[in-house]
């Protein structure tokens, strides 16, 4: 008798592989794990969580070693690098060990809550999306702890590239997504920039290749420990960035 | 076709209908009778779009939600996973 697999049976071998990557982030990264477990478990979803550690001299590794003792070396993965190289390189490193079948991306700083991965899974699995991003742009969403200025200069570079690309997603400069892992492979293959635009040209190299996205409204909470950058430089990377995309997407 | 090339071709259309008018390409009493409204359309057309581009982001900056909820719901988790964790073992 041939065996049929039901689509209840496809979906449970559905693994998520959540990439963090990490630099000085030891007093971040027992929360945010803590986090992830507690909402991940909860929702019954395979995952693995693994951690990039760019030779943090905090000692991050050394928090994230005692973790993986906790929790478990099948939950926690540690795929640590000697020194700090680009967030880009750090995806790479991380889908190279990652054995699930979706890669979900976010920053270790609790600005992105793991209470939402359960949400991207969900509307994912609803319109087999090849990309989820989570948006602070929309009903739903928002951002804790920013003050005027950042809210106009966010606002403001939003409405300028939304005009200018039209990529299809509302929130480019975000990095809480979830991918195909195929799709987050050919992705960076296809990205030239580097440092924070990098998640920018991801989206919009998205809309290029036809893949598509979804949206879910995030609360983005500013640091809590540590400062928040946005400084002259990122405003120039990031209009540098937009024209070069403008140019040849 | 990229995004610059797009704005480029959409531009130069209305650039030639504009040119057409102003040079006396095409004749009609209507359009000599609004020539100067019609020599400042694309200024004026510049300055609503400005004036539109403005008011919209302004309007998201104020209406930009803050997450007092988000943030306060987050230190509570952060103190229960802090002591949860300290049971578990966990040396900070």
């Amino acid at each position: 008798m041939a065996a049929t697999v039901s689509d209840s049976e496809i979906t449970k071998s559905d693994k998520y592989s959540i990439l963090l990557p990490t630099y000085n982030e030891r007093e971040n990264l027992p929360i945010i794990i803590w986090l992830i477990v507690k909402f991940l478990d909860s929702s019954g979803y395979d995952y693995e969580v693994i951690i990039i550690d760019d030779g943090s001299p905090d000692g991050t590794l050394d928090i994230a070693k005692q973790l993986q003792k906790i929790y478990g070396s099948g939950k926690i993965v540690l795929r640590p690098r000697d020194k700090k190289l680009g967030l880009g390189t750090a995806y790479i490193h991380g889908i190279k060990h990652a054995t699930g079948n979706f890669i979900i991306i976010m920053d270790a700083d609790l600005s992105h809550h793991p209470k939402f991965i359960p949400k991207f899974i969900e509307l994912q699995r609803e319109h087999d999306y090849d990309v989820v991003s989570g948006t602070r742009y929309k009903d739903g969403g928002g951002v804790h702890g920013w003050d005027f200025k950042r809210k106009l200069i966010s606002r403001g570079a939003n409405f300028v590239t939304q005009m200018l690309l039209r990529p299809g997603a509302s929130d480019l400069t975000g990095s809480f997504r979830l991918y195909k892992k195929d799709v987050l492979q050919k992705l960076i293959d296809s990205c030239v920039s580097k440092g924070y635009v990098f998640q920018m040209e991801m989206i919009i190299r998205a809309r290029q290749l036809d893949y598509t996205i979804g949206e879910v409204p995030i609360t983005f909470v500013d640091r809590v420990y540590g400062e928040s950058k946005l400084g002259g430089s990122e405003i120039i990377q990031f209009a540098k960035a937009l024209l070069y995309l403008f140019a040849t997407t | 076709m990229t995004k610059l090339l797009e704005w480029i071709s959409v531009l130069s259309a209305f650039f030639a209908v504009w040119y057409s008018l102003v040079g006396g390409y095409v004749k009609h009493p209507m359009i000599e009778k609004n020539m100067m409204l019609i020599l400042v359309s694309p200024i004026i057309f510049v300055i609503l779009f400005g004036l539109y581009a403005v008011t919209v982001i302004l309007y998201r900056v104020f209406t930009f939600n803050n997450c007092e909820e988000a943030a306060k719901e987050l230190q509570e988790e952060i103190k229960e996973a802090r002591r949860d964790l300290l049971d578990k073992g966990l040396k900070w």
